[in-house]
């Protein structure tokens, strides 16, 4: 899987038109001397076939090494390991805070009548369809331009997150709302509700133990999705609020074409969406103890 | 920003809340309104787009200007209405592209034999973990920023999701009832794929194709707003938003009303996808 990354990104990067060298040397502005190209090829191994190169590549990616970065010249490994925790924060504050935001919304508009259930359905389609990068200049708009009540730039502070995790985890509320108040309603039709009610379980109860479980199902198997979408939406969110992370590294990386920072972020990003498949699918078979029967048998 | 899972459940006609007849009406008013601004603008716009007056520079919104004036005084409401054909055409295209792709994937592999169904998984499941814009921001490495590259690279980027799904209803109609009844009956391979397997198959097309169209706009003016697609002065609703990005502070309406527009089109082809997967989901 990572293999084929790390293939497919490196065939991609180096079918662009444009020379790595002149990149290296600091763009087609820096009018580089035709010797110092020739000195960079040599030194970064750009002289060789690509073949050669390739298996050069996979032979470093293999022993942990991702090479220098072109722009500025430091162990990319270094770089990216710099800026993981930040994403990572970032993205997984936001997961959490999605969802309690969308297990209060349905816990509440399944319990509400049918005016609730249709504000609640509005906003989950509202939130779901919030582009990250206008959702971001609006909340700066309103609590740091004119309320002023956190930084619209990202700072070392904790108010500094929240906005930024805040625009990230809105939309993703709005779309695992929508699949939980679903999944909910579906198990309140259940016999088992009617039987845990004969037993004298309250409907709060009912919701909490038994409903809340079934709906939590597919909204975890989300999740893996979930953390790729929120590091994508990175690029953006730490984009605006100039706060350092993987995603700004990414973006400066693409606009100078950066191949070795490129391909390092990529690999992590794919490597931590397959940790997420893998942690996921844990986790409902936690909730879900039939997933492991079924498997068995 | 992707809702594949959502889609994919809209698609089985899985009940998802179908959504009540007034936001259809609403949804339905939109797009009219729309398909007017697009083909011809100038019915609704209240001021030339292009007109420069610095005197009348960042305007609050007010009864002359409905969505107040940007930096150079043009007036934003007619600027957003003339974005609205550049948006559109970049969200369609991109959609017929991922979708066009999609179906040939998907079509390969639903179709095509365990042993292309095999490759084309696995290519597909490389290619979703580039979530989001990632593989976007790959293609326009690969190709430089602008307009034409961020329909491309939107359009590729959704349409592993399209093949996705297309394969799970290839199979499932393939190994439906009807169809073996047809094939039982005696109808040869080419007339079983044609009358029955296809039409059953891609009928959600409608579906997907009017979800995706509201995706599409959001990821492309995503794009515009990293500066990697549509630049300004161009009045796309992307562009639009990074440019009044600088005036934040001092002027809200500069970004706050094409963002409005742009969750305004997502909502309306959301609501529009899942009343048609209502409607499909009843018919069957």
């Amino acid at each position: 899987m990572l293999w084929a990354v790390a293939t497919l990104t490196f065939f991609a990067v180096h079918l662009v038109p444009g020379d790595p060298a002149q990149a290296i040397l600091g763009g087609p502005g820096s009018q580089a001397s035709q010797e110092a190209l020739d000195q960079v090829r040599a030194d970064y191994g750009l002289d060789r076939p690509l073949a050669v190169q390739y298996l050069a590549m996979l032979g470093r990616l293999a022993s942990g090494d991702l090479g220098d970065s072109y722009a500025l010249k430091t162990p990319v490994a270094d770089l990216i390991a710099g800026q993981l925790l930040g994403t990572l924060t970032l993205a997984l504050l936001a997961l959490v805070v999605a969802w309690v935001l969308a297990i209060g919304l349905a816990l509440w508009s399944t319990s509400a009548g049918r005016i609730g259930r249709a504000i609640a359905a509005g906003i989950e389609l509202t939130a779901a369809a919030l582009p990250h990068f206008w959702l971001a200049t609006v909340l700066i708009a309103v609590f740091s331009t004119s309320l002023g009540w956190l930084p619209p730039v990202a700072n070392d502070q904790p108010s500094g997150l929240v906005l930024p995790v805040l625009t990230l985890a809105v939309p993703l509320a709005g779309f695992l709302a929508q699949l939980m108040r679903e999944q909910m309603l579906d198990a309140l039709e259940q016999p088992f509700t009617t039987s845990a009610l004969a037993r004298g379980e309250t409907a709060a109860g009912i919701r909490l133990r038994h409903a809340l479980r079934h709906a939590a199902l597919p909204a975890v198997n989300l999740s893996g999705w979930a953390i790729g979408y929120l590091i994508s939406g990175a690029v953006v969110v730490e984009t605006i609020f100039a706060r350092p992370g993987l995603g700004r590294t990414l973006l400066r990386a693409t606009e100078l074409r950066d191949v070795p920072v490129v391909i390092g972020v990529v690999l992590v990003v794919a490597l931590v969406y397959v940790a997420m498949t893998v942690l996921t699918d844990l986790v409902s078979r936690a909730i879900d103890p039939r997933i492991a029967l079924e498997e068995r048998a | 920003m992707s809702d594949l899972e959502l889609s994919n459940r809209a698609v089985r006609g899985r009940a998802l809340p179908r959504p009540p007849r007034a936001g259809t009406v609403a949804a339905l008013a939109f797009v009219a309104f729309l398909a007017v601004a697009t083909v011809a603008p100038w019915l609704l716009q209240t001021a030339d787009p292009l007109a420069i007056a610095p005197r009348e520079a960042f305007e609050p919104p007010s009864a002359a200007h409905w969505f107040g004036t940007d930096e150079s005084g043009r007036d934003v409401y007619s600027r957003v209405i003339e974005g609205t054909a550049t948006s559109l055409l970049i969200g369609v295209s991109a959609t017929a592209i991922g979708l066009a792709l999609g179906l040939l994937l998907g079509g390969l592999a639903g179709l095509g034999g365990r042993v292309l169904d095999f490759v084309v998984g696995r290519v597909n499941e490389v290619l979703f973990a580039f979530p989001g814009i990632l593989l976007a921001l790959l293609i326009i490495v690969l190709w430089g920023p602008g307009p034409v590259t961020a329909t491309i690279a939107v359009g590729l980027s959704t349409a592993p999701g399209y093949a996705r799904i297309i394969r799970g209803e290839l199979v499932t109609v393939r190994s439906s009832g009807y169809v073996e009844a047809a094939r039982v009956l005696g109808h040869g391979r080419a007339r079983v794929l044609a009358r029955h397997i296809l039409p059953n198959a891609l009928a959600p097309m409608v579906v997907l194709a009017t979800l995706g169209i509201g995706q599409a706009v959001v990821w492309a003016s995503a794009l515009s707003y990293l500066g990697l697609g549509a630049q300004p002065p161009a009045p796309e609703w992307g562009a639009m938003l990074s440019a009044g990005r600088t005036y934040i502070t001092t002027a809200w309406w500069l970004t706050v009303f094409p963002g409005l527009m742009i969750v305004l089109t997502t909502i309306t082809t959301t609501v529009l996808g899942r009343a048609l997967a209502a409607r499909d989901g009843a018919r069957r």
